[in-house]
């Protein structure tokens, strides 16, 4: 256990990039790899990190979270002291409720920032699925004397197609950034930031402070990129798997990705396991004339037909003669008999009667929207 | 205290040892079953869907497994703040201490257990039966009958009744005899071993048993027929759906099989009646490019690249490539690795089964005479065991822990 940090999840990301997703959710509650909801990861990293108090920022759409959450108990999180604190915006003299930007949002829960004890802060956002422990993370901005430490890991140097809320920096070989491109048309680095920062908790509340008493609005636009050449601020670099959901491609091969033992084995590292809410459903069953290959099945589901290069998630249903290749199918879809589905992402609880035939393309899935008959 | 009406209280104690080697450090109720459950889900998941909130288990076999298992309870939402479930071991006193000599000395021990939540009615359940049974229809029945003791029954056929304890009751369900194992049954209603009794009279006659130094204290031979013999309202309670002994390896690996039939008799999926086991955090299990996967229950954490055809793999088991399982049982976080055959068997928690190892192989003369008596066809790996690349284990055969074949092939 560690007495002296505590996290921060930011789940007020703008979620457009998701389309019908983010409908009735915000990212956090995203569903993610059969069983998931994308907050498990950065919250289970947390929790495998010995952290026991962690507050969640929540913005909108989240009541499907706070189902999710609960009282925090599966991820040990229900203590007598400290444990899980989820902060809806709320409306006082200072607080319209409705937050601007990232700044409004930590500015509203200052009181929550105060009372934790911790000397250390992790800010995370939902929106980024990777699975770890931020010991080495902690070592490292304490040894390095950083005001912030901010996570990255390496990508490709080309423009990104979906690019969302991307940071690029560059870093000299001490790790100290010099500079920070937000969404840069042409990267001049390979670094992308990871959505994950380290700092003390009084750095950070002057910096919010701060920010806020000039009616600054945005957390990365306007602290991180105004002050890099200002305060000492350090990369720390990540080299496990990193799935960022900026696009509904992305999350559709993301969940892909998943099918690749070395992601698995990466994202599923029994040293630090994934917890997530346990809906106590049966073992996978196949039945019939079941034909299975490349995929990811999780417990409840029924498989009577055929199904290829898929992550079908809890208590789906495949009927007879039906074939999905290349699909997500989000928890209890019920895919009746002799359907055809090729490049579909099919949200919570979508029926598909009899015969009908669905296809995308792997640049293009389609998204059926949750409860959707078909 | 809150006053509960009905306290239930599980008899987790014997070793169950037809079960043979799956019993060597786990008590039979802590035995993997289904996938992902172990036998003592069903009466716990039974209990909390019947509305019976404070649950005794009783064990005095290897508890270590089962203490670790249960927890908190709050896998079945018995982490309560009055009530909940708690592992009731033997136990030292001022007096006397002493190993439970029978299924009533074990709950006469737990008197003071049982007192503090002041109970109208006790529980009795024992833990080696896979069933859905809703405990509070039992209740209500025997509420109505007005009845000081009601015995769960279900008809078996008549021809192996004389197996069974046998009940024999008037018109109006009122036992008036009890016989154990007859030579002549009279009727073909069994007792499921599933006990209702109105507490003062339970504790009174616990008492009494107690006192008696011929009793072997056990419910079945001694404290049921005093009752009945003092002229108590003793009622059946007749139950007819599907009710599995799982106390032998046959009967165990039958159960099993039984969920994965063309059309089980017991859905474990309905969501009105779950079964609640402990999550081992793993994901979703993944199906390699070249797998053949039928008619089987797949769970958390499995790798299957190979085939699987009619069995049952529990969490975290992997299958890989080119290995093949038919008819089998595999426990969690056992390996099935590449060019292996498993066929008709049941492979205890982490075992190893080596590459291209046989498990289940055809009978040989150059085998020997091995004992069979506690598995018939079914061949069985204890967990913990590691099966060496290449070895052959034939049909029948029980391997205890340790490594199998490795000698026989430095031989070779």
């Amino acid at each position: 256990m560690r007495n002296d940090v505590f996290g921060l999840i930011y789940t007020g990301e703008s979620s457009m990039q998701l389309r019908d997703l983010t409908y009735s959710r915000s990212v956090a509650a995203v569903p993610f790899a059969g069983r998931y909801r994308c907050i498990d990861f950065v919250l289970s990293n947390l929790v495998n990190t010995g952290i026991s108090n962690v507050g969640i920022v929540a913005q909108k759409n989240y009541h499907s979270l706070m189902d999710h959450l609960g009282s925090g108990k599966e991820w040990e999180l229900h203590r007598k002291h400290d444990g899980l604190f989820i902060l809806p915006p709320f409306v006082t003299r200072d607080n319209t409720g409705i937050y601007r930007g990232t700044i409004d949002a930590y500015h509203s829960v200052m009181g929550y920032i105060r009372r934790s004890s911790q000397k250390y802060i992790i800010l995370v956002g939902s929106h980024t699925i990777y699975s770890t422990t931020y010991d080495d993370m902690l070592k490292k901005h304490i040894e390095s004397g950083a005001a912030i430490t901010l996570m990255y890991n390496e990508v490709g140097k080309h423009h990104p197609d979906d690019q969302f809320n991307e940071l690029r920096f560059a870093l000299e070989d001490d790790g100290r950034i010099t500079d920070i491109q937000l969404n840069p048309n042409n990267p001049a680095t390979c670094y992308s930031f990871c959505d994950t920062a380290i700092m003390e908790k009084t750095t950070f509340e002057h910096l919010i402070e701060d920010a806020y008493s000039r009616g600054e609005t945005d957390f990365i636009r306007d602290v991180l990129l105004k002050k890099v050449n200002e305060i000492p601020m350090y990369g720390w670099r990540y080299d496990g798997y990193v799935g960022c959901l900026s696009s509904l491609s992305s999350y559709f091969n993301h969940n892909m990705n998943v099918l690749k033992r070395e992601v698995r084995d990466d994202l599923f590292n029994p040293a630090h396991p994934i917890y997530t809410k346990t809906k106590d459903e049966v073992p996978a069953r196949y039945v019939g004339d079941a034909k299975v290959k490349n995929s990811l099945v999780a417990d409840g589901c029924v498989i009577e037909g055929e199904v290829e290069n898929c992550v079908l998630f809890r208590g789906t249903h495949v009927g007879k003669g039906s074939k999905l290749k290349n699909c997500v199918v989000l928890q209890a879809c019920h895919i009746e008999e002799d359907c055809e589905l090729n490049y579909a992402i099919l949200d919570k609880g979508c029926t598909i009667r009899s015969g009908r035939k669905l296809a995308g393309y792997d640049s293009f899935p389609i998204i059926i929207r949750k409860g959707s008959v078909i | 205290m809150v006053r509960k009406k009905v306290v239930a209280m599980l008899l987790a104690g014997g070793q169950g040892s037809r079960l043979s080697v799956l019993t060597n450090r786990v008590a039979k109720p802590a035995v993997p079953f289904g996938g992902k459950y172990r036998i003592i889900d069903f009466p716990l998941s039974n209990c909390v869907n019947s509305d019976i909130d404070t649950v005794g288990v009783l064990t005095q076999y290897e508890p270590l497994e089962l203490n670790a298992y249960i927890g908190t309870g709050q896998a079945w939402d018995l982490d309560r703040n009055s009530g909940g479930v708690f592992v009731l071991p033997p136990y030292q006193s001022s007096q006397a201490g002493r190993w439970y000599s029978g299924t009533a000395d074990a709950i006469y021990q737990n008197i003071a257990f049982i007192d503090r939540y002041n109970p109208e009615y006790v529980l009795i359940l024992s833990g080696d039966h896979i069933y859905k049974m809703d405990y509070a229809a039992m209740l209500d029945a025997h509420i109505a009958k007005k009845a000081d003791l009601t015995i769960a029954v279900r008809p078996v056929p008549m021809e192996e009744a004389h197996r069974f304890g046998i009940m024999n009751t008037d018109a109006d369900e009122r036992i008036i005899e009890f016989e154990e194992k007859p030579k002549q049954p009279k009727s073909n209603k069994a007792s499921m071993g599933i006990y209702i009794f109105s507490w003062p009279v339970l504790r009174k006659y616990l008492c009494l048993d107690e006192e008696n130094p011929e009793s072997s204290n056990d419910f079945g031979k001694n404290v049921i027929p005093a009752i009945l013999n003092d002229g108590l309202g003793v009622y059946a309670y007749a139950f007819d759906a599907y009710w599995k002994d799982v106390g032998t390896v046959q009967s165990l690996w039958e159960a099993n099989m039984d969920l994965i039939s063309e059309d089980p008799e017991i859905q474990l999926d309905d969501p009105a009646w779950r079964i609640y086991s402990k999550s081992p955090c793993m994901p979703p299990h993944c199906v390699g490019v070249d797998a053949v996967i039928e008619r089987s229950s797949i769970t958390e954490g499995c790798y299957v690249g190979g085939t699987v055809k009619h069995s049952v793999l529990f969490a975290g088991v992997t299958v890989e490539d080119g290995a093949e399982v038919l008819d089998s049982v595999i426990m969690p976080g056992a390996s099935i690795l590449s060019g292996a055959k498993v066929h008709r068997a049941i492979i205890g928690e982490n075992s190893v089964v080596g590459k291209d190892a046989f498990v289940g192989a055809e009978r040989l003369p150059e085998d020997g005479d091995y004992d069979t008596s506690l598995t018939d066809d079914i061949t069985l790996i204890a967990s913990g065991t590691e099966i060496a690349a290449g070895s052959r284990v034939p049909v029948g055969m029980i391997v205890n822990t340790g490594v199998y074949g490795a000698i026989e092939d430095e031989e070779e």
